[in-house]
């Protein structure tokens, strides 16, 4: 796998790599993209994709609160309490828009 | 303290018997494996947190007050460790990872409920491969956990840590999770029974999802009597796990002991070929004749695709785990880079920092195979081979009514043998994937010592979708003729 393809991915994965872990994971990657290729030995024509075994389809629930929590001030500490940068009731980000 | 026959230490019959003839309490049996814990954890890192004795949880009248089912006394008392891939309200989860060193758990996971309002008392978290992925606990951020029955070989992976735990008596018995084999596996390394239900029959709601369509959380337990009674407890539909399937959930300790005699024992010719250790071979080979002894037919069976069952799982698995991880992205919670002056950097720093080897490359691979232009190659490819393998099952149970052979091809390897290498390491996954792929229960169960290592060896019975109820069947007779020989 060349540079650029391992470059375009570890971008759409987010994951910074150091130029070390490039080579090692481009490596890595061809010898498992090597071992799968095998799978194109097999005709799947007549097969259908199995996305999951249980067979269920549209799994729905009736539109009524589930009642798991308590919406409250103390959940609301809990559930954002770890964010690593908050103000008020709010998770705070780095900036998505940029001024013009 | 009741002194249990059991070299394997307390079983979870005798915590009810200790309890029921006042010989401990739940306190004092509590107390004994957090003791225990203390001086044995050092030297086999089992256990990532451990937590101290919660009185409140023991009020039985609380307990009993609407308590109609047999699940809800039937593990009182019963102390219990759980894989760190488990939520457990305000405690907290690592995931085996640094990216999640302190995440403390916003609320509990449906088993952990479930086995709560059972009475069972939580001693800590196990060990694991990071976010699940590994075979043997090697990928932990917190140092690999060591098998009890040679401390310089792996327990297995990834819920390592439990199936360990189990083994050296430092719980009653543990859950683990299995995606590919991460308690069949373990539990095989171990000496110990390890079961993965049918896929659907129990909630992963409050477990950290690595691939979504093939993970199921199960027991470590000493004995396959043990493991009806945790599968009794947390079985069954959930509402906030929309994959659960509405089927009853039977008592699985009920047909136990009923005869196995005239059950036919599907034998794949695949499973005893190349690859396999001759030692693991010989105990296979051993269970099977036991079973033919208590009146099982033998029939020799093929599984065409199994050769492929690893590939298939080497392209389904990544995608849906760089999905799955996606989450950890330093916002919400878990490590946060302080590097990064705009959005796209904390991610990518965060996740750089967090993520160790092997999620790194699994998650890449994922994104490489899901990406545009590569999609049909792969993920479509695979998931359509996957339907291969399913009806190569669905077939056999046709004309058997278990499937059985080694779970692994080998005894514990020792500490970082395989771990430069991880397509090798991938190798050791053969005989449980399949598993997985079709959605079929499994159990692995001790079958005696390896005659060359030592080392325990497991036995592996799969069974139709949703019939738990025959694989432990087999299972515990298999296993009271094993041990009294």
């Amino acid at each position: 796998m060349d540079s650029r393809t391992i470059k375009h991915i570890a971008s759409l994965a987010k994951i910074k790599l150091t130029d070390r872990e490039e080579e090692k994971i481009s490596n890595e990657l061809s010898a498992i993209l090597g071992y799968v290729d095998q799978l194109n030995n097999i005709n799947t024509d007549e097969a259908e994709p199995l996305y999951q075994t249980t067979g269920l389809i549209n799994s729905m629930r009736e539109d009524k609160s589930r009642k798991d929590f308590e919406m409250d001030e103390s959940l609301n500490e809990k559930l954002i309490d770890q964010a690593p940068s908050r103000q008020n009731r709010f998770v705070k980000i780095k900036s998505v828009l940029r001024k013009p | 303290m009741i002194k249990s026959q059991n070299l394997k230490g307390y079983t979870i019959r005798d915590i009810q018997e200790g309890l029921q003839k006042k010989e401990f309490s739940a306190e004092e049996i509590f107390n004994h494996y957090f003791v225990k814990i203390n001086i044995e954890n050092k030297k086999l890192n089992a256990y990532l947190s451990t937590f101290n004795f919660k009185p409140s949880t023991f009020d039985s009248q609380a307990l009993l007050a609407g308590a109609s089912s047999v699940a809800i006394r039937s593990l009182y008392g019963v102390p219990a460790a759980i894989k760190d891939n488990i939520l457990i309200d305000g405690t907290v989860a690592t995931a085996g990872s640094k990216i999640l060193k302190n995440y403390i758990s916003a609320y509990d996971a449906t088993v952990i409920s479930r086995l709560k309002k059972a009475g069972v008392q939580f001693l800590g978290k196990t060990n694991l491969d990071e976010f699940a992925m590994g075979s043997s606990t090697e990928n932990s951020a917190f140092g690999p956990t060591k098998n009890p029955h040679n401390l310089e070989k792996v327990p297995g992976g990834s819920s390592g840590g439990s199936a360990a735990a189990v083994a050296a008596d430092l719980c009653v018995f543990a859950l683990g999770s299995d995606t590919g084999g991460s308690i069949r596996q373990p539990a095989s390394f171990c000496g110990v029974v390890g079961l993965k239900p049918t896929y659907g029959r129990v909630s992963r709601h409050g477990v950290m999802a690595l691939a979504s369509s093939l993970d199921q959380i199960g027991p470590f337990t000493k004995n396959v009597y043990d493991t009806a009674l945790v599968m009794n407890a947390i079985s069954g539909y959930d509402i906030f796990d929309a994959t659960t399937v509405k089927d009853d959930v039977p008592d699985f300790t009920k047909n136990l002991s009923k005869p196995i005699k005239g059950l036919k024992i599907g034998i794949p010719k695949e499973y005893l070929g190349e690859g396999l250790s001759e030692e693991v071979k010989q105990r296979i080979e051993y269970s099977i004749k036991a079973l033919e002894s208590l009146g099982c037919e033998l029939e020799e069976i093929s599984l065409p695709h199994s050769d492929y069952a690893l590939a298939v799982y080497y392209i389904v698995l990544p995608c849906e785990a760089s999905s799955n991880l996606a989450r950890f992205d330093g916002i919400r919670y878990g490590h946060s880079s302080e590097k990064g002056n705009n959005l796209f950097e904390v991610y990518e720093n965060s996740r750089a920092e967090g993520f160790g080897s092997e999620p790194k490359r699994r998650i890449m691979l994922g994104t490489y195979a899901l990406s545009s232009g590569y999609y049909d190659a792969y993920y479509l490819k695979a998931q359509k081979v996957r339907a291969l393998i399913k009806k190569d099952f669905d077939d056999a149970f046709k004309r058997v009514d278990v499937v059985v052979g080694p779970t692994s091809p080998t005894t514990a390897f020792k500490i970082g043998e395989k771990s430069s290498d991880p397509l090798s390491m991938y190798l050791s996954d053969i005989y449980t994937v399949p598993v997985n792929l079709a959605g079929l229960p499994g159990i692995s169960i001790p079958c005696g010592n390896g005659a060359e290592s030592g080392m325990p060896v497991g036995f592996q019975i799969i069974g139709k979708q949703f019939d738990e109820e025959i694989i432990l069947r087999v299972a515990h007779q298999l296993e009271l003729s094993i041990t009294s020989h």
